[in-house]
C-alpha cells in the first residue's frame, strides 16, 4: 500500500492544491453550516449551542412556509412550461433543412443564457414599468392593461415566472437537438416503411429516446429554479407583501440583513436536504435503462 | 400546415427571446428627453450616445469593468491549469484513492451555494478579506466542475501515447507538458469559456463580500446604479449594454466551445 502510494506520488502532487482548496472553501464551510444550524451565532460573537431551537424557530415561522410555497409555485410553473417549450423549439429547429438556419436559431435562444441575471433583471424591470414600459404599451394596443406587474402582489410572482419562461431555453435546445441527432435514422426508416405518420414517429421513437436528456434537464432545471435569487433581489426585494420571497432570498435576508447566522444555516440545511430529496425522487420515479 | 404554424411559433419565440436585448440597445441609444416617451420609440431617432457619456463620466463603470476583468481572468486561468492537471491525473493515473477522490469531486458539484456561503463569509471576515480581490478569487481558484470536465475530456485520449512518451524518457511533468497539454487544448478552451462566463456573471458572492464601490464587479455595480438613479432608464440600459455586449461577442466568436461545454457537462460520470 505505502509502496503503491510512493510510486504514484506524482498523482498526489498534481491533486494536492485542489484538495486543500476544496477542504478549506467547500468541506469546512459545509460542515460549519450544518453545525451552525444547532447554534446561536451572530458575527463577532461566539457560537452558543442551542440544540434544535433554530429548526423549531424556522419551521414555526409562517414566512418560511410561505417562502417554500412561493418557491414551489415558481418551480412548478417554470420547469414544466420551459421543458415543453424547449422540446417544441428543439424539434422545429432540428427539422430545419439548412444547418445555417439551425445555427442562427440556436444562437438566438442561447444569447439570454450568456447574459447575466443582473442585466436581465434590469431590462425586465424596465419592460415591466407600469407607466412607460414596453409591455404595457404592446398590451394597450389590444386594449389590455395597464398592469402593475412586479408591484402588484397578485402579479409579482407570475411576472417573475413569465420572465423565466421567456428566457433561458438555449442550453436545453442545444442538448435536445444533439440528442435528436444521435438517434439512428434507421429507426425512422423502419417506422416509415411500416407506414407510421410523422406524429406517431415523434411519440414512439423521438420522445422515448429523449427521455434520459429530458430527465437530466428536469433535474437540473428544478434545482436551478428552486434557488432563484438574483431577479428577486434586484426586481422585487421579496415583495410586495412578501409575495416573491423565495427560500434562497429568505436565507439571504436572515443571514446578511438580520445576521442571524444560526437560523439562516438551519434554513440552508433544510433547503439542501430538500433539493437532494427532489433530485433523488425524480431519478427514481422517472429513470429508465434506455440505451441507444 | 402544421409545419408553417410551427415555423411561425419558432419565429415568434425567437423574437420574444431577443426582445430584452433589443430593448437594452434601443433604450441606451435614446436621448434622455425621449426615453420616457409613451408610446415608446422603438427605433431611437435621433440616436444619441449621451447615456454612454453620462455612464462613463458619472459612474465608476470603468473601475467595475477592470475589477471584473481581473477577477474573471485570474479565476479562469487557474481553473484551466489546475483542472487540466487534476483531470489528467484522475483520468489517466492509477493510484490508491483515485475512485474516492473522483466521487468527492462529483458530489461537490451538487452542493448548493447556500450550504457553504454563511461560514465562508465568516471566514472571509476573519481573514480580513472583505472588499479585496482575494475574497473574489481565492475560494474559486479551482471548482469541482473544472476537474470533472477535463477528466471527461482527457479520458478519451489513448493511453498508449503516454506510455510511448515515457519510453522516450519523459518524466511525469514532461508527459504532462509535452503530451497532455497540447492534446488537451480543445477541452481547455471549452472550460475556459465556460468558467469565464460563470465568473463574469456571478452575482451573490460579490454582493456579499464587496460593499465598497471601488472594489465592485460589473454585476453588482449595475445594481447600485439602479438605486442611485432609479428612474434614469437610459443610463441603466447603457450600463446593461456595456456589461452584456462583451459576453455576447465572446459567445458569437467561440460558439462551438459553448455548445461543447453544455454537452460534455451533461454526460454521466
Amino acid at each position: 500500500m505505502i509502496q503503491a502510494i510512493l510510486k504514484e506520488r506524482w498523482a498526489y502532487l498534481f491533486l494536492i492544491l485542489p484538495l486543500i482548496l476544496f477542504a478549506v472553501f467547500n468541506f469546512l464551510p459545509m460542515a460549519a453550516t450544518i453545525l451552525l444550524g444547532f447554534a446561536d451565532y451572530f458575527p463577532g460573537g461566539q457560537p452558543i449551542w442551542s440544540g434544535l431551537r433554530n429548526y423549531s424557530y424556522a419551521l414555526s415561522d409562517d414566512l418560511f412556509w410561505k417562502a417554500l410555497g412561493i418557491t414551489m409555485i415558481y418551480t412548478g410553473g417554470v420547469v414544466p412550461a420551459s421543458l415543453v417549450i424547449s422540446l417544441f423549439l428543439a424539434y422545429v429547429i432540428f427539422g430545419l433543412k439548412t444547418s445555417w438556419a439551425q445555427a442562427i436559431f440556436k444562437s438566438a435562444f442561447y444569447i439570454p443564457v450568456v447574459t447575466s441575471g443582473a442585466i436581465l433583471s434590469l431590462v425586465w424591470l424596465w419592460l415591466f414599468n407600469p407607466a412607460r414600459g414596453l409591455l404595457n404599451y404592446i398590451l394597450s394596443l389590444v386594449g389590455l392593461g395597464p398592469f402593475l406587474w412586479t408591484s402588484d402582489p397578485q402579479m409579482a410572482l407570475p411576472s417573475l415566472m413569465f420572465m423565466a419562461i421567456i428566457g433561458g431555453h438555449g442550453a436545453a435546445i442545444v442538448l435536445l437537438t444533439a440528442a435528436m441527432g444521435s438517434i439512428p435514422s434507421s429507426y425512422y426508416e423502419a417506422a416509415r416503411l411500416d407506414g407510421a405518420s410523422s406524429w406517431r414517429q415523434y411519440w414512439e421513437i423521438t420522445l422515448p429516446l429523449l427521455k434520459p436528456t429530458l430527465l437530466y434537464l428536469l433535474v437540473t432545471s428544478t434545482i436551478v429554479s428552486f434557488q432563484v435569487f438574483t431577479q428577486v433581489l434586484m426586481m422585487t426585494s421579496g415583495g410586495p407583501n412578501y409575495e416573491t420571497t423565495t427560500l434562497v432570498y429568505l436565507i439571504y435576508v436572515d443571514a446578511f440583513e438580520y445576521f442571524d447566522f444560526g437560523k439562516a444555516a438551519a434554513e440552508a440545511t433544510l433547503l439542501s436536504v430538500g433539493l437532494a430529496c427532489i433530485a433523488v425522487l425524480q431519478y427514481k420515479w422517472l429513470s429508465t435503462d434506455i440505451e441507444y | 400546415m402544421f409545419r408553417y404554424i410551427s415555423y411561425i411559433l419558432l419565429l415568434l419565440f425567437a423574437g420574444l427571446t431577443l426582445t430584452p436585448l433589443f430593448w437594452i440597445i434601443s433604450t441606451a441609444l435614446q436621448a434622455p428627453s425621449v426615453v420616457l416617451a409613451f408610446p415608446p420609440n422603438l427605433i431611437p431617432s435621433p440616436a444619441s450616445l449621451i447615456n454612454f457619456i453620462h455612464l462613463f463620466n458619472g459612474s465608476q463603470i470603468l473601475t467595475w469593468m477592470s475589477n471584473s476583468l481581473i477577477v474573471t481572468l485570474t479565476v479562469t486561468l487557474s481553473n484551466v491549469l489546475l483542472g487540466t492537471l487534476a483531470g489528467y491525473t484522475l483520468a489517466k493515473k492509477r493510484f490508491p484513492g483515485r475512485q474516492a477522490i473522483f466521487w468527492m469531486v462529483i458530489s461537490l458539484m451538487f452542493i448548493p451555494t447556500q450550504l457553504t456561503i454563511i461560514p465562508l463569509y465568516a471566514l472571509i471576515v476573519k481573514l480580513d478579506w472583505i472588499n479585496t480581490y482575494m475574497a473574489l478569487i481565492v475560494p474559486i481558484l479551482i471548482m469541482p466542475f473544472s476537474i470533472f470536465l477535463m477528466k471527461q475530456f482527457l479520458q478519451t485520449l489513448p493511453t498508449e501515447l503516454i506510455e510511448a512518451a515515457r519510453l522516450d524518457g519523459c518524466g511525469e511533468w514532461g508527459v504532462f507538458q509535452r503530451v497532455i497539454l497540447p492534446l488537451a487544448k480543445p477541452g481547455m478552451g471549452v472550460l475556459g469559456i465556460f468558467t469565464f462566463m460563470g465568473v463574469w456573471n456571478e452575482f451573490l458572492w460579490p454582493l456579499i463580500v464587496i460593499n465598497r464601490s471601488s472594489m465592485m464587479t460589473l454585476q453588482i455595480g449595475l445594481n447600485t446604479l439602479q438605486n442611485q438613479y432609479y428612474t434614469d432608464y437610459g443610463l441603466l440600459m447603457a450600463g446593461a449594454a456595456v456589461s452584456a455586449l462583451p459576453m455576447i461577442i465572446i459567445f458569437l466568436i467561440f460558439q462551438p466551445y459553448f455548445v461543447r461545454s453544455i454537452t460534455i457537462g451533461a454526460l454521466k460520470g
